[in-house]
This record gives C-alpha cells, sequence and structure tokens, in this order.
C-alpha cells in the first residue's frame, strides 16, 4: 500500500518532469552551495594545517604572528621588516635549538615565489602527516645559482632539470626589474605536496645575495655601471652571506623548550623580534575567518530555504488542478492519509533528486574549480566521498523537503474530506 | 435478464432510512430520504437535475460524508456508525465509481488506472486471487470487453484517449474484482448519442457476469430506458432545496 502510493508520487513527479527538474536543479543548486561552502572551510582548514608539520617555532621581525605565518609559510602578503643575519645566527647556535631553516623571500619567477634557504631545508620541512619533502627529480643544490623546484613550477612551466630561470624583483605580476645577469640553473624538482612549496622555486641564500648585489649600486651611467658591477662581483664571490633575512624555522630539542625559547625570542634585546607557534597562529586564523564561515553557511541555509519554498509553491500551485485527482484516488479507494503520503513521498523524492543533482553539481564543480584553486591559492581541492557531516546536512534537506510537502498534503487533506467524491466548484 | 441477486437473504445490498443531511455549515439540510433501498445485482436509474442534492447523496453512499441523523446500511452495515478509515476499506472493496468526466489518475497508463483499486482493496485483490487471475490479466480481459483491446491505445497517455475510451476505461477500473455494486454519476452525459447507447450495453454486459447492482444517475430520462426500476430524485429527497 505504501508502495503504491510512492509509486503513484514517482508517476505523478514523471508526468511534471521538466518542472519538476527545474525545481529539483533549484534544490540541487542549494545543496551544492551548502556542500560547497562546508568543503571549502575544510579543505582550507586541511590545507593551512598540513602546510606546516613538525615546526615548533617561526621567527621573524616584530609584528603578528598571523602576519608571520602567512608570508612566510603560506607566501601570503610580504613582511614589512627582516630579521638580521646575527640574530638568525644567535638562535641556530642556541643549544636548545636543534635545527633551523632561515627564509629569504622578495623576488619571483613568472608569478612563482623565490624561496632564499638553506639545504636543511629539504631536510627539516614537513608537511601534512610530518611527512618529509621528496625528490622527483635530482636533488639539492649545493652551490649557488642552483635551483629547486616545486611540482607545479616544473609542471605548468614545463621545466625540466637544466632549466634556466631568470628572477625578478618582487612578487607581482608587473615586473619591473629583473636580475637576468644571473639566471638560475634547476639541479632538483620536488614531488607534489599540495603545499605552497609545489609554487616555490627555491634558491640557496647565497643565490639571493648575488642577484641583489646589482641593486645596491647607484644607478649611474652604464658604462660606469658595469664597470662597478664588475668590482662588486669581484667582491661578491669571496662572501655571499646574507645581511638579513625574512624569517626562519626553528626546531627544537625538547618540546618543554619550546615556551622558554619563545619567550627569549620576543624579549631580545637586540632586536624586536616574534617567535609564532605555528599552530595558535592558525587558531587565530580560524577564529578570524569563523564570522565569514558563519555567514557564508547562513547563506548558504537561506538558499537552500528558497529553494525548499520554490518547491512547496510549485506544488501548492498545482493543488486546484489536481483536485479531481484527489477525487478519483478517493473513489478507488484512497484514504485521506493516503492522500497525504502522496504529498509528503512527492516532496521528500524532489528532495532527494534535489540532492543527487546537488551532488553532481558540486563534484563537477569541484573537478573545474580544481586547477583553478591550484595555482590561485595552492589550495588542494580534493574529489571526495561526502562527510558525515555532508550526510546529516543532506538528511536534513531531504527530511526538510518532506516536511514542506505536508504544507500542500494538509491542503490536499482537507479538501479531500471536503469534496468527497465529486469536486464542487 | 439481470442475473440472480449475488448473496444477502433479505437485507438489500444497499439501503437508507430517515436520512437527515447538509454540509457543514449549511443553514439547512440538503437531503431528507425517509426511505430507500437497492437490491443485490439491481439495476435502478436514479433520475435527478443539478442542484437535486446528487452530489450529496453519493458522498453519503460512499461513506465519505456522513448523515446528520438516520441510517445508511451497505451490505448490511450501518455506514454512519463505521470510523472514516473503515468506511474508505468497505467502499474500495465493494463499490466501483464512474463519473462525468476525469474519471482517471492522468499521470497513469489505461492499464495501471484499472488495476488501481486492487491497490487499495485486499479484497478485490484476494477475489482475483481466488480466481487464480493476475490483477494485469484481468485488467487486460476487462479492457477487452469493453472494446479496448489495442495495445497502442494502452500504451496512449490517458489524456489522449477519446472520452468515450476514458469512459469505458473507467467502467474497466470500477468493475475490476467483482465489486457488489457500480455507481455512476451522468457517465454518459459527455458522450454523444451513438456511443451512448454502446457504451451502456457494454457496461450492462460485464454488470451481468457478476451480477453487479448498477445505481446510475443521470439528468438524461433516455437513459432511464434501459433500468428495471427508474426513481426521481425530488421524488426521493423530501428536503426542499433551492
Amino acid at each position: 500500500m505504501k508502495f503504491t502510493i510512492l509509486r503513484l508520487a514517482a508517476a505523478s513527479l514523471w508526468n511534471r518532469r521538466l518542472t519538476v527538474t527545474l525545481t529539483a536543479i533549484a534544490i540541487g543548486l542549494s545543496v551544492a552551495l551548502i556542500l560547497g561552502v562546508e568543503k571549502m572551510r575544510r579543505d582550507a582548514r586541511s590545507a593551512f594545517s598540513s602546510t606546516v608539520s613538525g615546526t615548533d617555532l617561526i621567527v621573524g621581525a616584530r609584528s603578528g604572528a598571523l602576519q608571520l605565518m602567512l608570508y612566510s609559510v603560506f607566501r601570503i602578503g610580504n613582511a614589512t621588516n627582516n630579521v638580521s643575519w646575527a640574530s638568525y645566527q644567535r638562535y641556530a647556535d642556541d643549544r636548545r635549538v636543534r635545527w633551523s631553516v632561515p627564509l629569504s623571500l622578495g623576488d619571483s619567477h613568472r608569478g612563482f615565489r623565490v624561496l632564499g634557504t638553506s639545504a636543511e631545508y629539504f631536510e627539516h620541512y614537513r608537511y601534512g602527516q610530518r611527512f618529509p619533502l621528496r625528490f622527483a627529480e635530482g636533488g639539492p643544490f649545493s652551490a649557488t645559482r642552483e635551483a629547486v623546484l616545486g611540482s607545479a613550477v616544473a609542471k605548468e612551466l614545463g621545466y625540466t632539470l637544466g632549466a634556466d630561470l631568470v628572477f625578478a624583483h618582487g612578487a607581482g605580476d608587473v615586473v619591473l626589474e629583473t636580475h637576468d645577469e644571473y639566471p638560475m640553473r634547476a639541479v632538483g624538482i620536488l614531488a607534489p605536496t599540495g603545499t605552497p612549496v609545489d609554487r616555490t622555486v627555491h634558491v640557496s641564500l647565497e643565490s639571493i645575495t648575488l642577484i641583489h648585489i646589482d641593486m645596491e649600486v647607484p644607478d649611474e651611467q652604464s658604462s660606469k655601471n658595469r664597470f662597478q658591477r664588475l668590482i662588486k662581483r669581484a667582491v661578491a664571490d669571496r662572501d655571499l652571506t646574507p645581511k638579513s633575512i625574512t624569517a626562519f624555522m626553528l626546531g627544537t630539542r625538547s618540546k618543554l623548550d619550546i615556551f622558554r625559547l619563545q619567550r627569549d625570542i620576543n624579549r631580545d634585546r637586540n632586536e624586536p623580534l616574534l617567535a609564532a607557534l605555528p599552530g595558535v597562529a592558525l587558531q587565530e586564523l580560524w577564529d578570524l575567518l569563523g564570522v565569514a564561515e558563519t555567514v557564508l553557511r547562513l547563506v548558504a541555509a537561506m538558499v537552500v530555504l528558497t529553494g525548499l519554498l520554490g518547491m512547496t509553491t510549485l506544488i501548492l500551485s498545482t493543488l486546484e488542478m489536481r483536485r479531481r485527482e484527489m477525487a478519483v484516488l478517493r473513489a478507488v479507494g484512497a484514504r485521506p492519509l493516503h492522500i497525504t503520503g502522496l504529498f509528503v513521498f512527492e516532496s521528500a523524492l524532489l528532495g532527494i533528486a534535489g540532492v543527487v543533482f546537488g551532488l553532481v553539481m558540486l563534484y563537477a564543480a569541484t573537478l573545474l574549480a580544481q586547477p583553478l584553486a591550484a595555482t590561485t591559492l595552492g589550495l588542494h581541492l580534493p574529489v571526495e566521498a561526502p562527510r558525515q557531516g555532508d550526510l546529516v546536512i543532506l538528511a536534513a534537506i531531504v527530511a526538510a523537503a518532506a516536511a514542506a510537502g505536508l504544507i500542500p498534503a494538509w491542503r490536499a487533506y482537507r479538501s479531500a474530506l471536503a469534496d468527497g467524491l465529486t469536486i464542487k466548484i | 435478464m439481470s442475473a440472480e441477486p449475488a448473496s444477502g437473504g433479505d437485507e438489500p445490498l444497499l439501503s437508507a432510512r430517515d436520512v437527515r443531511f447538509r454540509w457543514p455549515g449549511a443553514e439547512q439540510d440538503l437531503l431528507s430520504i425517509d426511505t430507500f433501498s437497492l437490491a443485490y445485482g439491481e439495476r435502478l436509474f436514479l433520475h435527478g437535475s443539478s442542484g437535486s442534492g446528487k452530489s450529496s447523496l453519493l458522498a453519503l453512499l460512499g461513506g465519505v460524508a456522513r448523515p446528520r441523523e438516520g441510517e445508511i446500511r451497505l451490505l448490511g452495515k450501518p455506514l454512519q456508525a463505521l470510523r472514516q478509515k473503515q468506511a474508505d476499506r468497505l467502499r474500495a472493496d465493494h463499490i466501483g465509481f464512474v463519473f462525468q468526466l476525469f474519471n482517471l489518475v492522468p499521470y497513469l497508463g489505461a492499464l495501471q488506472n484499472v488495476m488501481l483499486p486492487c491497490s487499495f482493496s485486499t479484497r478485490r485483490r484476494e477475489q482475483l486471487q481466488a480466481e487464480g487471475v493476475s490483477v494485469e490479466a484481468e485488467a487486460r480481459r476487462l479492457l477487452e470487453r469493453l472494446e479496448l483491446a489495442d495495445e497502442p491505445l494502452l500504451q496512449r497517455a490517458v489524456t489522449d484517449l477519446s472520452i468515450g475510451q476514458q469512459q469505458r476505461v473507467a467502467v474497466a477500473r470500477a468493475l475490476i474484482g467483482a465489486p457488489e455494486l457500480l455507481i455512476a454519476d451522468e457517465p454518459t452525459s459527455a458522450l454523444d448519442e451513438g456511443t451512448r447507447e454502446r457504451f451502456l450495453e457494454l457496461l450492462f454486459g460485464e454488470c451481468d457476469v457478476r451480477g453487479t447492482a448498477v445505481l446510475l444517475v443521470s439528468h438524461d430520462v433516455r437513459v432511464g430506458a434501459l433500468f428495471d426500476r427508474r426513481l426521481a430524485l425530488s421524488d426521493l429527497n423530501m428536503a426542499r432545496t433551492a
């Protein structure tokens, strides 16, 4: 009997498939939106969280912890101040410090950031579940003018080992100055990590110093300039130790030392420094994004509500035309409860169709957005089965659709009772 | 020419006594019937113009409305004493309805329309089971008897069928599973002269097979010629209706 009503509901929907499909798509869009918002939130969090693991402290010039994290690890924005080499040396040699990796940013290659660092970077940097970096090809740089490419850099620019790269000053799209006297040679390509590392060109600190020597020379007449450059270069060949770096990462010998060390760095008398715990800085980010996320979720919920209202309107609008059908069903033995069930089933089926459409749209959108999210945000958007939280949302939408069906169902029930077997017009 | 009454002894198939009825909110009674009865297998023509309380009477006999006073019995069961659910079941099991127009569920095919009552009525289903025929086979047989055997016709949307064809599908649906009573409300009014005769012939022919009683309500007196008994609703109904 229940099955009869379900079959009737399906046949009735099929009979009106055009309007029904459009309505289901409207619900589907809202489903895709609400799941998409959840997915972005989750993927962004996991991407940020997995970008740096195993690093105890990140140290930069005094600013905000979040800002420091953003520019040093995620390559978003720029540092306002640098850290002197002397300070770095002092903490690198601290007995509590097990390893340290300097970071020097500020140049770019065809839109990809250039990171000056030491070879230890490849040894100590960890991402995700403490995965180390792996080389797909070649190995770390061992001399100046050698570069290690992130996987996306190599892939998108079509570079293989031995390729020459010319760096530009600054990270913007408009390149004002290029360091074309010193092309870098690709000696290694990293395996993909799904983090900003993929979109980074790694060189030694010395290489960074080298390409910036020219810029310290006052820009005069070209011949004189060239002569001075040669002198500078001769000098530079002997000592390319940087005067300053952007930031550095630290690993401690014992977790117990982290807070003491952080306090010491923050109270450094020689230079205003900031040591940030990556986890705490990320928490700051989540707090910041929390409001935006709530707003997005609210908007998505409103869109779902709009979709369901549209569905209810559709069903209500056909109610008058269907009074005859209801009377016929009553005459062949349908009880008022069956009539109610018919509308609830129709709404629930529409809800289910909407959910299916929504999932299809979400996956299609994810596939389409994948390359864009990777290039512009460095965000990896995996196509994956709905999580438990998603399933709860989907079930709630179907339940809400069925509940919305109660409105026309109630009216149909009332008119079925009042009409009897013949409709009074 | 009528078949033997199916069962029942002295008790008629359908009877009404001292029935008073008005729709909720109405000022005065719409129906006031002192006595009315229909025997098993009987063919009764009820003549009534619109506004004579026809719809109300059908609602009462079908058990979808309750009299204010009095008693209506179907197969010995007092309809007014039944719960709505029981009344619905009694109707589904024992009465087939045919209306003037739009008898069919628009999104089901002709065959599905005919089979539909068996989804709601266990008794009709069991009746066919006892006879050893499937619901679909019986539906096809009935459609064939009513000259609708043509397969492409059955595949078409019921809304594309002619009125005459739709009315015959409705008769097949009313009769599937052998209910004791067929109630037809102006079933021929939308048909033209030629098809009207043929329609009634087919309807009676199939009702005779099982001894199904027929209660036909119409404003058209000519239709009444083929019936055992003729009654005017205005004679039956004592209520002064406007």
